[in-house]
């Protein structure tokens, strides 16, 4: 109770001060000015926009800046958690902070000679990246397989280890679907070669139709494809129908998305462009030489 | 006390701003598809009307006239980029499937017609009464459309499987049909014609009678 009383004194003090104060005066007979003119005057709609808006800007502000660092939090959080879902490492319960400082190594990798580079890894951002001249390339529109437009010179790319063995390689991957640019990730064997698993982890494609794209169980089938035939070529990509896994040549090939014709071609396009030469394949071919 | 639970309940069914003022449809199309986020969706929503109504009606004797529109809109922009930044701090998977659809309540027809029609004419609290009302309203037919459309067009509820579907092994062909936006127009168009058999005083004068001709009236004569 006496603290109470103690607060209410203090704010009466301050009230008292902010009273005497001679510009909180000219305020207050400004603002009984203002309100006492009729309500379409100039003077007053001016003053009454004004005052509207240095209203709102400070609580869209302080809401904006208050909740920054949480907002922050999240988007790392929810992208670490798709690295490891796709890296098949998340079990419900698990450490997601924990489990990626052990497990997961991020890289940055220059595409055109597949070569690590040195550089700022946790702050670089690929999505930035390619939109910053100074570190894109603009594709033309036969290289545009993707319809992507742009794409960054280094990618990051993420390392799953099980102590020093990297075990498989995280490739960020996107391209356009039907109504959206979808953003995954492709996770690989060590060998460059073997698919592990699929994760869209930003997309805007129908849903119930385009955006099974992020259903597990369509995700399972990508298990164990191959991307690369003998020749070379990248040969994984979606057919119409079901796979028939008798036939030869099954192992390039995933079930299409039922009803979503034009999804099923974007997923494809993405995956022929991220792993042809103009995507990971130098660096893919350096993963393999190296062992 | 009785005019304050007729303000908040009125909307619900007697006066609900879908059914009867078909007013903001276009949200009711895009959000339904799932429980979850037509939930989040409709929560937003109540807040955003019940505050803003709120906001409007405290300053409603001083709002320049030529102005109204423009004042109206600030306010309610300034209150969806706050609940955007608040699901984006603390619901941000929901947020993320909800994406541009939390940003378009500033256009909600909703919002902007219980400030004109209403918190311009009104005490604060009653108004924030009205808004939570107006969307409690609209939270009801999202809730019941999306019931119907995850229900039939996925076989969950709140992703929880229900019907287990065959390609999982279960019996249940999904309706596709649910999934997409259309279908939201029929199930709304079935909920305005259940409501209207149950009050048939929603039911508007026809606009025009159609002649009848069998008696020789009007006609060649």
């Amino acid at each position: 109770m006496p603290n109470e009383k103690k607060t209410c004194k203090y704010m009466a003090g301050l009230c008292e001060k902010l009273d005497k104060c001679e510009h909180y005066q000219k305020f207050a007979k400004y603002r009984d000015h203002i309100l006492s003119l009729s309500n379409d005057s100039l003077e007053k709609t001016i003053a009454i926009a004004l005052s509207l808006c240095f209203v709102c800007a400070i609580l869209v502000s302080v809401a904006a800046v208050a909740l920054r660092p949480l907002q922050i939090e999240n988007k790392a959080l929810d992208m670490k958690k798709n690295i490891l879902d796709v890296a098949g490492l998340l079990q419900e319960g698990t450490d997601i902070n924990e489990a990626f400082a052990e497990r997961i190594e991020a890289k940055l990798v220059d595409l055109a000679t597949g070569d690590y580079v040195d550089g700022d890894v946790d702050a670089y951002d690929q999505r930035k990246a390619a939109k910053d001249p100074a570190q894109n390339v603009v594709l033309t529109k036969d290289q545009d397989r993707a319809s992507i437009r742009t794409r960054a010179k280094i990618a990051k790319v993420y390392l799953v280890k099980e102590g020093d063995v990297v075990k498989s390689i995280i490739l960020p991957v996107h391209g356009y679907g039907l109504w959206s640019t979808m953003y995954g990730f492709l996770a690989l064997d060590a060998d460059g070669q073997t698919v592990q698993s699929i994760n869209f982890y930003d997309q805007g494609e129908t849903p119930g139709l385009g955006a099974e794209v992020v259903n597990p169980n369509w995700r399972a089938l990508w298990k164990g494809k191959k991307v690369y035939d003998e020749s070379g070529a990248v040969a994984l990509g979606l057919i119409k129908g079901l796979v028939d896994t008798s036939k030869p040549g099954s192992e390039f090939q995933v079930d299409g998305l039922a009803g979503a014709t034009l999804t099923s071609v974007g997923v494809t396009n993405l995956v022929k462009y991220w792993m042809s030469q103009e995507g990971f394949a130098a660096y893919l071919a350096k993963v393999r030489t190296k062992g | 006390m009785s005019d304050t639970k007729k303000v908040l309940t009125d909307p619900l069914v007697n006066n609900n701003p879908i059914t009867l003022q078909v007013l903001g449809i276009c949200s009711a199309l895009a959000v339904t598809s799932q429980m979850s986020t037509s939930l989040i969706m409709a929560v937003a929503l109540t807040a955003v009307t019940g505050c803003s109504s709120a906001a409007i009606s405290s300053i409603r004797n001083h709002i320049p006239s030529s102005i109204r529109i423009i004042v109206q809109m600030t306010i309610i922009a300034s209150l969806v980029i706050v609940v955007d930044q608040v699901l984006k701090a603390f619901l941000y998977d929901v947020s993320k499937q909800l994406s541009v659809f939390v940003g378009l309540i500033i256009t909600n027809c909703i919002v902007m017609g219980r400030a004109e029609a209403y918190a311009m004419k009104n005490p604060p609290m009653a108004s924030f009464i009205d808004g939570v009302g107006n969307g409690l309203g609209y939270s009801l037919i999202l809730v019941i459309v999306a019931f119907f459309r995850e229900l039939f067009g996925s076989g969950k509820l709140l992703g929880i499987e229900i019907f287990p579907l065959i390609k999982d092994g279960g019996w249940y062909e999904p309706n596709g049909m649910m999934l997409l936006p259309p279908s939201a127009f029929f199930i709304i168009g079935c909920i305005i014609w259940v409501f209207r058999q149950w009050k048939p005083e929603q039911n508007e004068a026809a606009d025009f009678k159609i002649m009848d001709i069998s008696h020789g009236e009007g006609g060649h004569h």
